[in-house]
């Protein structure tokens, strides 16, 4: 069993109302699906908030940053980088910096 | 004791003023939801500690929060709304077909007789329910499909469906308004609809008595009257005295008949509320003089109530949510503006004062007594 650490902007912890870092339970070879999969499963309030509901593609302001990259546009069933599923780094879930209203 | 709580929607989260009766000091909570936009905030009226909020982010979409105590606490429901059947088009602002896009839900409305329905009022234009106290949403297609959908353009704000009446004694009969296509009638509890816009006429469309494509910004009824309805338009105010089978205009001697919001004096049936705004394209009021305009007539003879809001250097908006009255012995009327106040009168609207200033923008006002 795998132990994947993530974390996710403050407003969706709050919505999620969980305190701080996930670790998440996984197993095989882990993917950006099968991690959003297993993190909207334990967190069900968290559906459609990182994830469009139907398509499964991320929401435009969302950002997925790992091993200081840019994991936002890899294919969603790329495998995750072996740092992430060691453990030793953490998958980020980021608001993308925009300005708004 | 009874007390009286104004549900309030901002763009950066939700706000609960609560009072006694006599409505002289207020208690202010919040923000909940800090940092979301709260579109709309609702209770109940069956259960008023039952409160719908309809909280988005530009980041993370549409969530939808309950809470069964009143507001003390909240627990997040379904917020999976998805068009039933082929999602077809309406047209965009080039004039060209552009496929439905869930963006938001800009209202709920709760039912009349179950705390666990509801109604969300969605951006694109579409009407939900809710059966299930808000865990999941089913589209109510018969209105997207009824043969004008593929018409509809969006506002300058998006293709809002933002106003819902329920008839409370007409069971199955409501209403619902959406920018800029219009206002629509169902008479079989959402089922089918048909568009009740005759008599609008709107100089910025093509035709201007067009069957859709008028910026309908709020509609409203008197629960005892509910064939009376009334309308604030993009420009114009009017009244239908046929369930909206026929529109006509009662601007009368208001100074500009531009503005949001539209309400009805909750014990007199032919008292009703504006706010006028300069125009279009200067949303704020007239000199910078914040003025409630009060008809005892249904319409055509207005009076301005200023006493208590600002008459100089005033900007600000009042947005189509952000008005609703209570029903203590003397009607209290409530108004949110763009600049963070939340005005109050305690007395119909002879006088008002300022409850709480500097709020993030305010979206919505919704008032129970409890």
């Amino acid at each position: 069993m795998l132990m994947v650490r993530v974390e996710l902007p403050t407003h969706l912890r709050i919505l999620a109302k969980i305190p701080g870092e996930v670790q998440l339970e996984m197993e095989g070879e882990p993917t950006q699906l099968s991690l959003l999969n297993a993190l909207e499963a334990r967190y069900p309030s968290l559906k459609g908030t990182i994830r469009d509901h139907v398509t499964k593609q991320r929401r435009p302001f969302m950002r997925f940053f790992a091993c200081e990259e840019d994991l936002s546009n890899n294919w969603p069933e790329d495998p995750l980088p072996p740092e992430v599923v060691s453990g030793k780094e953490v998958f980020l879930i980021v608001g993308a910096i925009a300005g708004g209203l | 004791m009874r007390t009286v709580r104004v549900l309030v929607g901002t763009r950066k989260g939700a706000f609960i003023l609560t009072s006694d009766l006599k409505r002289e000091q207020w208690k202010v909570e919040g923000p909940h939801f800090a940092g979301w936009e709260i579109f709309h905030i609702k209770g109940s009226p069956v259960d008023p500690n039952r409160i719908y909020v309809s909280q988005s982010s530009s980041w993370s979409g549409q969530v939808i929060q309950v809470s069964t105590d009143g507001g003390k606490t909240f627990e997040p429901a379904g917020n999976e709304f998805i068009y039933e059947g082929e999602t077809g088009t309406h047209q965009w602002y080039d004039g060209k077909p552009h496929p439905w896009e869930f963006k938001r839900v800009w209202h709920l409305e709760p039912s009349l007789t179950d705390p666990d329905t509801v109604y969300a009022g969605v951006e694109d234009a579409a009407l939900f329910k809710s059966t299930d106290a808000g865990r999941t949403w089913k589209e109510l297609a018969g209105l997207r499909q009824h043969g004008t959908g593929s018409a509809w353009q969006p506002g300058a704000g998006g293709l809002g469906l933002h106003t819902m009446l329920l008839d409370p004694k007409n069971p199955g009969r409501m209403y619902i308004a959406i920018s800029a296509a219009g206002a629509f009638r169902s008479d079989d509890d959402g089922a089918s609809w048909r568009p009740i816009n005759k008599g609008l006429q709107s100089k910025y469309i093509p035709d201007p008595n067009a069957e859709v494509g008028h910026c309908v910004h709020r509609i409203a009824l008197h629960p005892s009257n509910p064939e009376v309805l009334f309308m604030q338009k993009h420009w114009d105010v009017l009244r239908s005295d046929n369930g909206g089978e026929l529109w006509q205009r009662v601007s009368g001697n208001l100074p500009t008949d531009f503005g949001f919001v539209i309400d009805v004096h909750a014990h007199e049936p032919e008292t009703i509320y504006v706010v006028p705004i300069k125009s279009d394209a200067e949303h704020f009021p007239l000199d910078g003089q914040l003025k409630v305009y009060r008809s005892k007539t249904g319409g055509n003879e207005w009076e301005a109530l200023t006493n208590g809001l600002p008459q100089e250097n005033c900007f600000v908006n009042v947005l189509r949510e952000a008005m609703d009255v209570d029903d203590c012995e003397s009607c209290g009327v409530y108004f949110g503006t763009t600049g963070g106040q939340v005005y109050a009168s305690n007395n119909s609207g002879d006088s008002w004062n300022a409850i709480v200033r500097d709020l993030p923008a305010v979206l919505s006002v919704e008032v129970q007594t409890c």
